[in-house]
């Protein structure tokens, strides 16, 4: 396999086993859980890390493009 | 540098710590609850400043050793890099503790009276201080091969004092931080379950690896720049 098949691979497999965090609720902190707000939360976040590294594959992008214009 | 395999590791790995952390049970702790998920944010940064600053200390050595000026570049970057992780665990950790040790009872200027009695917090403190000089002193010498030198040197110090600060004195002293007497000093191992260690691992190693992927483009900038502005001085100077 590809490395990036295996990485993909690797990513889902770790993905799934969080389903086996679906156990009754610990204690009354899980307010946030039970009212489904955590979910809220799980996503403001991802779309945070997902904002900065965009702009850091961006980056990474524009960089490779300057570096390949100046040793040509 | 190039290879994209492990940045997109990185992204993945958070991705997964950030569902899995919110999402996963987590052992309740007194006076934590919930907020032990900080395992995965707080401590990670810490973790990752130390690697971070390991490998900064090995090009510092290597730049010794061969004198090739890149490896004086990388040594920069990646000590510019962790103290960037360094700083963000002391602000994260400031809110932690703003949250769990201080005491509600107290009006919000005198909740932080046991300031002074965290031993890591100030050897933290130190320890970042100390690589800040680092930065200083590289900005105070105009000559760049004595420049590379004599921070290499600085860093290996820096380096060293590290664990006196934030390893060795914290664990002699009585610590706020969780399990802090006479045990780890930062995280008793009995407070964390496998559950957690599951969600902890590949966090240290994603936040790594997007601090290695920052230093990374850093770096490329560094040598990109060096190389342009030699290349229009030779232009210059042949015109």
């Amino acid at each position: 396999m590809r490395v990036l098949n295996k990485i993909t691979l690797l990513f889902a497999m770790l993905l799934v086993s969080t389903l086996s965090f679906a156990q009754e609720p610990a204690s009354s902190s899980d307010f946030m859980r039970q009212s489904g707000r955590i979910y809220v939360v799980v996503g403001v976040i991802l779309i945070i890390l997902l904002g900065l590294v965009l702009y850091l594959v961006r980056l990474d992008r524009k960089i490779s493009k300057l570096e390949k214009n100046h040793n040509s | 540098m190039y290879k994209s395999w492990w940045k997109i590791l990185s992204v993945a790995l958070l991705v997964y710590t950030v569902i899995a952390g919110l999402l996963g049970n987590v052992p309740q702790k007194p006076a934590l609850d919930e907020t032990i998920r900080n395992l995965y944010f707080h401590v990670c940064m810490w973790f990752a400043m130390m690697i971070l600053f390991t490998i900064s200390v090995i090009y510092s050595i290597r730049y010794l050793r061969t004198l090739d000026h890149k490896f004086d570049v990388y040594a920069r970057q990646f000590a510019v890099v962790g103290i960037l992780f360094g700083v963000l665990g002391y602000a994260t950790g400031a809110l932690w503790m703003s949250y769990t040790w201080a005491d509600p009872n107290k009006p919000f200027l005198e909740k932080f009276s046991g300031f002074a009695r965290e031993p890591k917090l100030v050897g933290a403190a130190i320890a970042l201080l100390i690589y800040f000089a680092y930065l200083v002193l590289r900005d105070s010498v105009n000559d760049i091969d004595k420049r590379a030198r004599i921070s290499a040197v600085y860093n290996i110090f820096a380096y060293a004092m590290l664990f006196p600060f934030i390893w060795i004195l914290p664990r002699l002293m009585e610590s706020l931080h969780p399990g802090g007497e006479g045990g780890n000093p930062a995280l008793d191992p009995r407070h964390t379950d496998s559950n957690m260690r599951m969600v902890f691992y590949p966090a240290i190693i994603g936040w790594t690896l997007l601090g290695v992927w920052i230093t990374t483009l850093k770096i490329r900038v560094s040598l990109l720049k060096e190389k342009m502005l030699t290349g229009d001085l030779l232009k210059k100077s042949a015109e």
